[in-house]
């Protein structure tokens, strides 16, 4: 339970410094790369080091990169729905989340499981 | 176009939005190791490029460049979804770099110092995100 307490905090806190720096920068699309910042990852990945070793560590690092290719994914047509549709911004992003869990799945189990 | 640091932006968010992506941040961090321990780092891996805060930046992008062409007194809908897609394209840019991040962290974590390769896969992760928005503007 005070692991999951530590990850919450730590997490919170990560996320939400990278989101600061997010919110300061300009142009715009500048701003948004720190929307995909490693900020989730980098607190994660610090804990798991010390709990579980960097091995296991590692392979949370290959599966992100199927994650991030669903991000990509996820991003663009975010992007493109928002300037092509008079749709708000909490209704797109919302909606599309599970199109983010069906590309993750669905590479994760077509390269690392099949 | 140059890169500017505005710091009025700040003042423009209220403490709410702050606790909300704290909020989600925290615990999307804590649900990728819940899930990691009980279906293995395979799958709670996936979960450290979720996108834990966007829905909730994109609204509070959408929120700000409305009231600001509002307070103008002109209509901001227009202007406040073009701010959060743009947005929104900078992070599909970004998310190559975190793709880039996965893939340090993979190849070096199980030989190198573990705070290096952090350090390291974060410096990559901005480098090629930048890279990839430069690359993006001059086409």
């Amino acid at each position: 339970m005070s692991q999951i307490l530590a990850r919450f905090i730590i997490g919170g806190a990560i996320v939400s410094a990278f989101a600061i720096i997010g919110d300061v920068l300009k142009p715009k699309s500048f701003a948004g790369l720190f929307g995909a910042a490693p900020s989730v990852a980098l607190a994660t990945l610090a804990m798991t080091i010390m709990s579980d070793g960097p091995s296991y560590a590692a392979i949370e690092g290959r599966s992100m990169m199927v994650g991030g290719v669903a991000f990509f994914i996820y991003a663009s047509l975010v992007s493109r729905i928002m300037m092509r549709y008079k749709f708000r911004a909490i209704l797109v992003t919302l909606c599309l989340i599970p199109v983010w869990l069906g590309v993750a799945g669905g590479v994760y189990y077509f390269f690392w499981i099949r | 176009m140059r890169i500017k640091v505005d710091l009025s932006t700040l003042g423009q968010t209220k403490w709410h939005d702050y606790a909300v992506r704290f909020l989600f941040g925290g615990l999307i961090t804590a649900l990728a190791g819940i899930i990691a321990k009980k279906f293995g780092p395979g799958i709670g891996g996936l979960f450290l490029a979720f996108p834990a805060i966007f829905p909730a930046s994109a609204t509070l992008i959408e929120k700000h460049e409305k009231q600001k062409k509002e307070s103008l007194g002109l209509k901001g809908e227009a202007r406040g979804r073009s701010a959060a897609s743009i947005n929104a394209a900078g992070s599909s840019m970004g998310s190559i770099g975190l793709f880039t991040f996965g893939l340090v962290v993979w190849q070096f974590l199980p030989r190198d110092g573990a705070w290096i390769v952090l350090g390291g896969a974060t410096v990559l992760w901005l480098g090629v995100s930048v890279a990839v928005w430069q690359i993006r503007k001059a086409l």
